[in-house]
């Protein structure tokens, strides 16, 4: 059997947060797209775009993140295609973001005076020109701090990807202890790693949340 | 091609479905009442409480934030044995979901508690009320009425998050989905129902909290609304 020192466990997991921190990004950053589509579709005049974009928030708010990343891994072998875990992973995290931030973001468009859209409105703006150059300038204001805030949320849901069989901080953790039968020591390092990727956003999340007020 | 979906393979095992959202429901119960107790005790701690014990209150509330629920539940349930701590998968899901859900009151009653203004709590005081009596009698049940809402959402989350439980075999609607599948192999059927299950129990949650809030918990009795109640009651100088 292997002897696995403490420093030999903290460096596999740190090995492994690699790639929590690239399916954090890649979820962060695709869910960044596609909550603006939404978030697009939500703004616009059509109601039902409106409504079909309001359920959708709603089902990916009301059901358990694990469903999700289930129903991404069976649904796409489902169609006949090979799933690695990466792909599933990926998808799931990515529409979870996209919904999270969709509404995230338009917490902070109604929070842009009515007044404003009014004006817009009187100078004749289209519709992309009112967004582009009057609401979201405004919105993005209020919407920095929440959305650094939710990317901790999205670290924190990466773990999940575990179950589905990609190998991240919280997998690595599970293989360690397999091999150890440390489940205190190597769980606890788990936290830790999570703990020291996560506390700096939730930091930086709540400075940048108390500079926004401080500046009113 | 074709996709041959079969959902009645799947809905054939409704007993075990309802055994399985009936352990959700009365995890979700249990660590509610835990949770809020907490986070009534971390927000006292945090606001009213000398250094000594608000710094660990902070510690706890930041390391249950910062990192996955998924880790704390193997911790709990994996890692606390080696101490000689040894949890049935219910009980380590309850004290999983407790932890948790009482990190994140702690949390937001602090915020709402911040909210109260200086002249209620210096008229308890010039009424000779001790410290403990303002912060349960004036400070509190207002503050407890405007975090309701989003104490709600945080419970919402806490109970989706109870479908990791099935992973340390907690016998909760997600285990019984996988037990399903894994009997039939109707995987994505089976995942579909017990996801619908969840959103209904969801949308059914928040709309029994948001009732149980404004009828029960913060109602006529509650001491923020008997102020705005009392002028209707008779025969008051208002019109």
């Amino acid at each position: 059997m292997v002897d696995f020192t403490l420093w030999d466990i903290l460096r596999n997991l740190l090995l492994a947060a690699r790639w929590t921190l690239v399916l954090s990004m890649i979820a962060f950053v695709g869910g960044g797209v596609g909550g603006i589509l939404l978030l697009v579709l939500r703004l616009s005049r059509v109601p039902a775009a409106a409504a079909i974009v309001r359920g959708v928030v709603q089902v990916f708010q009301g059901t358990p993140l694990l469903m999700q990343l289930f129903l991404a891994y069976f649904g796409i072998a489902l169609l006949g295609v090979d799933v690695s875990p990466w792909v599933a992973a990926t998808a799931a995290l990515t529409l979870y973001s996209s919904a999270f931030l969709a509404e995230i973001w338009r917490g902070c468009v109604e929070g842009v005076p009515r007044g404003q859209w009014e004006a817009a409105d009187a100078l004749a703006l289209s519709f992309p020109q009112k967004l582009r150059d009057v609401i979201l300038p405004q919105a993005l204001r209020t919407a920095v701090p929440p959305t650094v805030g939710f990317l901790v949320q999205v670290v924190k849901g990466t773990a999940l990807a575990s179950i589905i069989g990609f190998v991240e901080v919280t997998k690595a953790g599970q293989v360690i202890v397999n091999a150890t039968f440390r489940p205190f020591t190597v769980y606890g390092f788990v936290a830790l790693t999570y703990f020291a990727l996560c506390f700096p956003i939730t930091w930086a999340s709540r400075r940048l949340e108390r500079r926004l007020n401080g500046s009113r | 091609m074709t996709v041959d979906l079969d959902f009645l393979a799947v809905l054939a095992q409704w007993p075990q479905l309802a055994r399985g959202a009936a352990l959700t429901v009365g995890l979700t119960v249990a660590s509610t009442l835990g949770g809020l107790a907490i986070g009534v005790g971390g927000a006292w701690a945090r606001h009213d409480a000398p250094a000594w014990l608000r710094w660990p209150v902070v510690a706890y509330v930041e390391a249950m934030r910062n990192t996955p629920f998924i880790v704390q539940l193997f911790f709990l349930f994996f890692g606390l044995p080696s101490l000689g701590i040894r949890l049935s998968p219910v009980a380590a899901s309850i004290l999983a979901m407790t932890v948790n859900l009482g990190a994140y009151a702690t949390e937001i009653f602090r915020g709402a508690l911040l909210a109260t203004p200086r002249g209620q709590v210096e008229a308890a005081a010039s009424l000779a009320l001790s410290r403990a009596q303002i912060f349960f009698h004036v400070v509190l049940p207002p503050a407890l009425k405007q975090a309701w809402p989003a104490t709600t959402s945080q419970i919402v989350i806490v109970m989706l998050g109870s479908a990791v439980c099935g992973q340390i075999s907690a016998a909760e609607l997600s285990y019984y989905a996988n037990l399903i599948q894994s009997r039939n192999f109707r995987a994505f059927e089976a995942t579909i129902v017990a996801t619908v299950i969840y959103l209904a129990l969801a949308v059914a949650l928040r709309q029994a909290l948001m009732v149980a809030g404004t009828r029960w918990l913060f109602g006529h009795s509650g001491v923020a609304s008997g102020r705005a109640a009392a002028p209707a009651s008779g025969s008051g100088p208002h019109p």
